[in-house]
């Protein structure tokens, strides 16, 4: 039996939800979702810095998913798009989470944790020393992703990202994140 | 040289490249899925530019959010100021940012890190 998504969107569906969407993620979609983001973040009368800091990393969320998803197999209960995925902007009592989620290769599953395993045990420090040094020597992929989104997101939040690798069947896994903003 | 002006629009930002005022702006958002499709044109235009710049270039910087995508095509462009900047023409690098935003702020200290030109700092009230 493969990973059950439905259950976990479920269960990812707590605290006040200010958006979510699981399908394609296409550029226009990403803009529509932007904009209801913003409306919200506007309407709460959130400081600035904090609608301002939730709004960045967003985006980085969610362009993450539009560079570097795979589409899903046809063993998953899901739509066949190229760029399927799942996100989640909640708000918690003193916290905003983002949550994504989205089927990746099983080829590609231990590069993800290491980058990530990597990301999480840098001091402050290091990781602006470390995004200084990929702006400033990397060529930027083919896909338009300056390898700075990851690094970026746990910069700006001062939080470890959150994940899980939930397997499907013997090619795929379901790759799931959560970046908390307090 | 021609005048590139792009307004503004959800995702890019205004752009203004005007080689008789020797004037660079950039204001707004950047935060398109793919920068380099944006980028590419006004960083070809500061290639020419570069070959007969102004005595003095002011660049102004001004931006509400930009991505990590924008973040490398952004960087492109202060390296063909820098490259001006070496050859013996002033650059001015005028980088603003909104009181009490801290990241707009760093972002503004990694590029000054890694570019050979000095940045003025401007602090905007909300």
């Amino acid at each position: 039996m493969g990973f059950d998504i439905d259950k976990w969107y479920l269960q990812k569906m707590q605290g006040e939800v200010i958006v979510r969407y699981m399908g394609e993620i296409c550029s226009d979609k990403i803009t529509e979702t932007l904009n209801a983001i913003e409306s919200s973040l506007n309407l709460k009368n959130e400081k600035n810095q904090t609608r301002k800091k939730v709004y960045n990393v967003f985006v980085e969320c969610i362009q993450n998913l539009f560079h570097h998803v795979d589409t899903p197999p046809a063993t998953a209960n899901v739509e066949a798009s190229p760029r399927f995925g799942v996100i989640i902007l909640a708000k918690d009592s003193y916290f905003y989470r983002i949550s994504t989620g989205n089927y990746v290769n099983l080829s590609k599953v231990n590069l993800i944790r290491d980058r990530i395993d990597q990301i999480n045990s840098l001091s402050d420090e290091e990781l602006k020393s470390l995004y200084r040094d990929i702006l400033g020597n990397e060529v930027i992929s083919y896909k338009g992703g300056a390898g700075l989104g990851m690094l970026d997101i746990v910069r700006k939040t001062g939080n470890k990202l959150e994940y899980s690798i939930y397997p499907h069947d013997d090619d795929f896994v379901f790759f799931a994140m959560d970046v908390y903003i307090s | 040289m021609e005048t590139i002006i792009r307004e503004g629009s959800p995702k890019t930002p205004y752009v203004r490249l005007d080689s008789e005022k020797g004037l660079i702006e950039i204001k707004g958002r950047s935060i398109p899925e793919n920068s380099v499709e944006f980028y590419k044109p006004l960083i070809d235009w500061l290639d020419k530019y570069g070959t007969g710049p102004l005595e003095v270039t002011n660049v102004n910087v001004q931006l509400e959010y930009f991505n990590t995508s924008s973040s490398k095509c952004i960087l492109d462009i202060f390296k063909k100021l820098e490259l001006i900047y070496k050859k013996g023409s002033k650059v001015q690098i005028n980088w603003y940012y909104e009181e009490d935003d801290e990241d707009m702020f760093e972002a503004g200290e990694d590029y000054q890190s890694i570019i050979n030109i000095p940045f003025t700092m401007i602090e905007m009230e909300e």
